[in-house]
């Protein structure tokens, strides 16, 4: 034992033996492989941006898609606060982003229960705002006229909800279909027994959303779009005159129109007469 | 700190980033008498094998790891589910009892692609920040992040195959995770589209648990198959962004593992168990640069190696603690 191996060698490191040199390349191509692999899946991830074109609703206050996209952290905090449980996380085969909230109304709207447009108190990034940024532009149509008067609260000192702009707007897209048109009437549960969605009524509970199915209608003539409506002046039943020139009733959607889509959650008829166009501007 | 560890400090965080540890060019004489006095010598070596023959197998601190970790990622669970809510949100983003949280490599995520920040945002992250400098950098990593948990039954797996020779550990260049890092960041900020986090497991797991699962688990799965019979701990080792945005933080954290020259029989326990064994090279023989050695920024501080090593060469050190007492 001398002393001299008890100094760590630093000097110049010896030619790689044959064995090592492959070692090394293997490894190499295998870091290949995991870039590849990774870098593979995360453009995969990029599909939903190539999609933003294609519309979805996003909850209320949502910045516009390839916006909502870049701040969206997909936390999922509006989600925990929805009283209705209207937001839901988008999937791997939604093709909207991995984790990012959407609504499909058809399934539950949202119905405002929350007053205060909660999901955009929730958000900690500000993609569901109240006040968008200045540099941020407003899609002409997209920004509502006066500030929504929501019909639960008309009757309190501050009647309006804190909404700018319009998440949609409803559209009247099977005509032919509606029971108001063909004068008929509605009575039972809307929607069938089983179905989950919830909303709140005010003749029940204002702050305990009930099931849809436990709130049957009895209506001579159908105008549960235009009667459960949460909006104030977004949706009337008006008297149309028809191609024929007869006289005939009609829902007809206005400017104060959110998009919502409680319409389109409460349409009795399969598939619902009355659909929301998400994203989509008023235009007069 | 003695001019050794500060120069060993500076190469830990190069070694963070994908260096491999070297051999030291100078080693101060008190650690040199040590390793000199270690050499040979027949008593030290009999001390070694009575004290392995008899060491007995502790779990301590993996159970209060995964008590912590189970017990974190619950709360998120409970307080959606039971309405509790104590921690809302997932470990993307989350409110506790009402203060933002923002992770760090998220919150970066939608700064570089939105280019616009609230103050919510800002609060979230800072609060973070302050907590896992506090608490460690990469503490994150171990003792919070659920894939890290479902990585680690993996690994049990895969080292199971390995001991069976069905298998063996293919390694892979660990600069990848500092190219992966930067290739991310560039994304985020060319594409405008915060990328990582459509396949981060770590928000998948966390938002799978939450709001219940989805497809894109099958990516998780995918992540774990790969880890299980190619390479061990992929994804944490030689991938995760998240690890090393932590690791950065935890170059200033207080709370760190210390190696103790004297007691150490240089068996390599330690580096068997340790998901990043690069930075316990200072325990392989002749390599201690001090008797007294802190762990580098990229140690996870999960104390896997604290309860392995048979003689408590490896503890945990909260940094100034014991100039208090």
């Amino acid at each position: 034992m001398s002393d001299d191996d008890q100094k760590p060698v630093a000097g110049p490191t010896p030619p790689l033996s044959k064995a090592k040199r492959q070692t090394n390349r293997r490894r190499f191509l295998r870091t290949v492989l995991l870039t590849g692999g990774v870098l593979g899946a995360a453009l995969s991830g990029f599909l939903p941006l190539i999609y933003s074109q294609r519309k979805r609703l996003r909850p209320p206050g949502a910045l516009d898609e390839t916006d909502f996209l870049a701040s969206c952290i997909k936390c999922g905090q509006c989600v925990q606060v929805c009283p209705v449980q209207a937001i839901k996380l988008a999937d791997l085969i939604d093709g909207m982003g991995v984790g990012t909230p959407y609504i499909d109304p058809r399934r539950q709207a949202c119905d405002f229960s929350c007053d205060a447009v909660q999901c955009v108190l929730a958000c900690p990034t500000g993609t569901l705002t109240y006040h968008k940024p200045e540099f941020l532009t407003v899609r002409p149509g997209a920004d509502l006229a006066a500030k929504p008067i929501l019909l639960a609260k008309e009757k309190d000192p501050e009647p309006t909800l804190n909404m700018t702009e319009r998440m949609g707007v409803a559209r009247l897209t099977r005509p032919e279909a509606c029971l108001a048109i063909q004068g008929k009437g509605f009575k039972g549960q809307t929607r069938g027994p089983d179905f989950k969605g919830t909303m709140r009524y005010m003749d029940v509970d204002r702050w305990k959303p009930i099931r849809i199915a436990d709130h049957p209608y009895d209506v001579a003539e159908c105008d549960l779009c235009a009667r459960e409506c949460p909006i104030k002046g977004a949706i009337s039943i008006e008297t149309v005159f028809a191609p024929d020139g007869s006289k005939r009733k009609s829902p007809v959607v206005h400017e104060p129109c959110v998009g919502c889509g409680v319409c389109e959650m409460v349409c009795p008829v399969e598939p619902s007469c009355i659909t929301i166009e998400a994203r989509e501007v008023w235009k007069t | 700190m003695s001019q050794l560890l500060k120069r060993r400090f500076f190469e830990q965080i190069k070694v963070m980033f994908g260096a491999e540890p070297s051999k030291p060019a100078e080693i101060a004489p008190a650690a040199q008498a040590m390793h000199f006095y270690k050499k040979g010598n027949r008593d030290l070596i009999a001390e070694k094998l009575h004290a392995r023959a008899h060491a007995e197998h502790k779990n301590t601190w993996r159970n209060r790891r995964w008590a912590t970790l189970i017990a974190a990622n619950l709360l998120f669970v409970l307080s959606f589910a039971l309405d509790i809510q104590i921690l809302e949100g997932a470990l993307t983003a989350s409110r506790f009892v009402g203060f933002h949280l923002i992770d760090l490599n998220s919150a970066l995520q939608v700064m570089l692609a939105h280019k616009h920040i609230i103050n919510n945002l800002l609060i979230g992250t800072g609060t973070v920040l302050v907590l896992w400098v506090l608490l460690g950098g990469r503490t994150f990593c171990s003792w919070v992040c659920p894939y890290h948990l479902l990585a680690e039954w993996a690994e049990k797996i895969h080292l199971y195959l390995a001991k069976k020779r069905l298998i063996t550990d293919q390694t892979i260049d660990r600069r990848l995770r500092t190219v992966f890092w930067i290739l991310f960041a560039l994304l985020a900020f060319a594409t405008g589209y915060t990328v990582f986090e459509a396949i981060s497991p770590t928000g998948i797991v966390s938002r799978a648990l939450i709001y219940g699962p989805g497809l894109a688990l099958l990516w998780v799965l995918a992540l774990l198959v790969f880890e299980i019979f190619f390479s061990r701990r992929a994804w944490c080792r030689y991938a995760c962004p998240i690890g090393l945005t932590y690791g950065v933080v935890g170059i200033v954290s207080p709370v760190r593992i210390k190696y103790k020259l004297a007691e150490c029989f240089h068996e390599g326990d330690c580096r068997k168990v340790c998901l990043v064994p690069h930075v316990l090279d200072t325990v392989i023989k002749g390599r201690a640069v001090e008797t007294e050695i802190p762990i580098g920024p990229d140690c996870t501080r999960c104390g896997l190696c604290v309860d392995t090593c048979p003689t408590g060469s490896l503890s945990f050190e909260i940094k100034g603690l014991s100039k208090l007492t």
